[in-house]
């Protein structure tokens, strides 16, 4: 028996090992950067719109209660929003000017439910920095922003100043002729 | 610093503590014995009032954050009930309130001195960057304050400036919805702001405490702009600072006081009495004064984007000024050329604030009619900030260049050297 010898190669010295140290630095460092996003992760997302917040996303409005050429301010998550009764002559106007020159072009069927040209209904913040344009004022009848002076005609379309876009629309639908729901 | 500290523990236990814990060694090498340049002036001073109102706004704060409720249906009233039936309430609240433009009256003072006298220069940039994020921090402070009394300004300022966010393409609107954490500044905005509000002072200290270490590696620069060359140059801290800086502090102090007691409200703006109403917005409104400069700077930009990058860009170009102005001279005393265009940049500055506190559209001259130019009339703060605006981006323009172009005048080879050449004369 002592004519066979069994030889295994010798252990490497495990420490010494290049490779096998930088991938346990490399797995280390991963894992801590790993943990620490995903720590950071809820911190940050935290922040967001929080559950209850996000389930006071639709609201009923009664529009009997708005007569014609009236605006009624409903709040709607936090925000304005105009439910404004058009007169037949401020429905002309923003279809007249359907195809004048905008900054960001619309036509007025466009920004109301079909065969429903008397109910506008947008988000009464300006697409400027935010302020509550006023009801009447400004050179088109429609809204005019106290803050930068942006003008909004009567269908809601920036028409001079420096809010970029038009008076976004909500999401709405109408549950009966004189009720809608927002959201 | 000076290189080897001069403190001697005399008593046992201050020796027994000394080997452990060298915080009064720490505090005599930086407070006591510190040299100092000889011929520092009273621009030098507002360092110290900058440390005293930090120190009152954390003071005041902190009592005031126990009667005070961030909560949007309760706030407004909690503010109210500080000022009528807290004990001193309506003091400490008017202090905390004019102790914010204080603050920034001093730090603006603070940084004028800096750039007239060129104290960012090497080996001074890391100091002056630190400057300017105390500065950044100290802005997110106030306009975090000044939405907790939840006013119509405090609710239209916060409208106005996190809608700014939006501005950034494709994120802008995650970011706006992320820093409501709604749809709509309200609740959550208020009670993280609150949080904020309390959290960035202690933060502006910790960064204060690198600026002045940041201070005592070169040593101060001084209103001739050379470097300390012998300890004749220079005089302890202590007495000769700590007087100096006492004495100016009582004189802002009584500026302060005459705020606080006889016009409380005068830097305030009356509609921010008026509870928040996010269903309708005042019909003009502006920032705290200290703000109006970067807000004429914005409104005179007819692009959304373009007006928020100019704003944060005129802030932005502080940061980078040590290697704007490359002229070897310091001090502003020897550079005739740069002085002259440094005055017009203050008056530039005072201006533009003028400017953000007017409708775009006011006339400047209500007897003029003037005419339109593109899409204003020449005659409005619109066109007037856009003159500024670009004056206070080309101010940048005109240092970089001055640093070849410019013959400085002849530098005094040490602080002490003028003062004895002038003795011997006489």
């Amino acid at each position: 028996m002592a004519n066979t010898v069994v030889e295994t190669s010798p252990p490497a010295g495990h420490g010494d090992d290049p490779n096998r140290r930088d991938f346990i630095h490399i797995v280390a460092a991963t894992a801590a950067v790993g943990g620490v996003v995903a720590f950071a992760w809820p911190l940050i997302d935290e922040m967001n719109p929080s559950a209850d917040v996000l389930a006071l996303s639709s609201i009923e409005f009664d529009l009997s209660k708005v007569t014609v050429g009236q605006q009624v301010v409903v709040k709607w998550q936090g925000k304005p929003v105009f439910v404004r009764h058009r007169t037949p002559k401020e429905i002309a106007e923003a279809v007249h000017d359907d195809h004048a020159p905008m900054k960001d072009p619309a036509t007025d069927a466009s920004r109301h439910k079909p065969g429903k040209p008397e109910w506008l209904i947008v988000i009464g913040v300006c697409t400027h920095l935010g302020c509550v344009p006023n009801f009447g004022l400004g050179d088109y009848g429609g809204w005019l922003c106290p803050c930068h002076g942006s003008v909004y005609d009567t269908a809601g379309r920036i028409r001079k100043g420096p809010a970029p876009l038009n008076l976004f629309l909500p999401d709405y639908t109408f549950l009966s002729d004189t009720k809608i729901k927002v959201g | 610093m000076s290189g080897h500290s001069t403190y001697e523990p005399k008593t046992g236990f201050t020796r027994w503590l000394d080997a452990r814990l060298p915080i009064v060694r720490l505090a005599h090498d930086s407070f006591v014995d510190f040299p100092t340049p000889k011929n520092l002036n009273y621009w030098w001073t507002f360092g110290g009032i900058l440390a005293l109102c930090l120190g009152i706004q954390i003071v005041t704060g902190v009592v005031l954050a126990m009667h005070y409720v961030p909560n949007a249906n309760l706030a407004f009233n909690s503010v109210e009930h500080i000022m009528r039936d807290v004990n001193h309430g309506w003091m400490i609240r008017y202090i905390h309130a004019n102790g914010a433009s204080m603050f920034f009256l001093a730090v603006y003072i603070h940084m004028f001195r800096g750039i007239y006298y060129g104290s960012y220069k090497p080996p001074r940039e890391i100091l002056w960057i630190l400057g300017c994020i105390i500065y950044l921090l100290m802005m997110a402070t106030a306009f975090m304050g000044y939405v907790l009394p939840w006013g119509q300004m405090s609710y239209f300022g916060a409208v106005v400036i996190t809608n700014l966010m939006g501005a950034l393409p494709i994120v802008g609107k995650s970011i706006t919805t992320w820093l409501w954490g709604g749809f709509a500044v309200d609740n959550p905005t208020l009670n993280r702001f609150f949080s904020l509000h309390y959290l960035l002072p202690f933060m502006i200290a910790g960064v204060v405490v690198l600026h002045i270490w940041a201070l005592h590696v070169p040593g101060n620069n001084n209103p001739r702009g050379v470097e300390v060359k012998s300890k004749e140059d220079t005089v302890p801290f202590h007495p000769y600072y700590t007087v100096k800086d006492g004495f100016a502090m009582s004189v802002f102090l009584i500026l302060f006081a005459s705020f606080v007691f006889f016009m409380p409200d005068a830097l305030g703006h009356p509609d921010n009495y008026v509870p928040a109403n996010p269903l309708v917005t005042p019909a003009h409104i502006v920032p705290e004064w200290y703000f109006l400069p970067f807000y004429a700077i914005l409104r005179a930009v007819p692009d959304k984007l373009t007006g928020v990058l100019m704003m944060f860009g005129s802030i932005g170009l502080l940061f980078v000024l040590p290697w704007i102005d490359r002229s070897k001279v310091r001090s502003m005393r020897y550079r005739p050329t740069a002085r002259l265009f440094f005055l017009i940049f203050i008056v530039v500055c005072l201006l533009l604030g003028l400017c953000g506190s007017h409708e775009p559209d006011d006339k400047i001259f209500a007897n003029l009619a003037g005419f339109n130019l593109l899409d204003s009339n020449l005659n409005s703060y619109t066109w007037l900030s856009r003159f500024l605006a670009v004056y206070y981006y080309a101010f940048y323009a005109i240092l970089f260049l001055l640093s070849w172009i410019e013959k400085p005048l002849p530098v005094p080879e040490s602080i002490s050297a003028p003062v004895l050449k002038a003795g011997k004369k006489g």
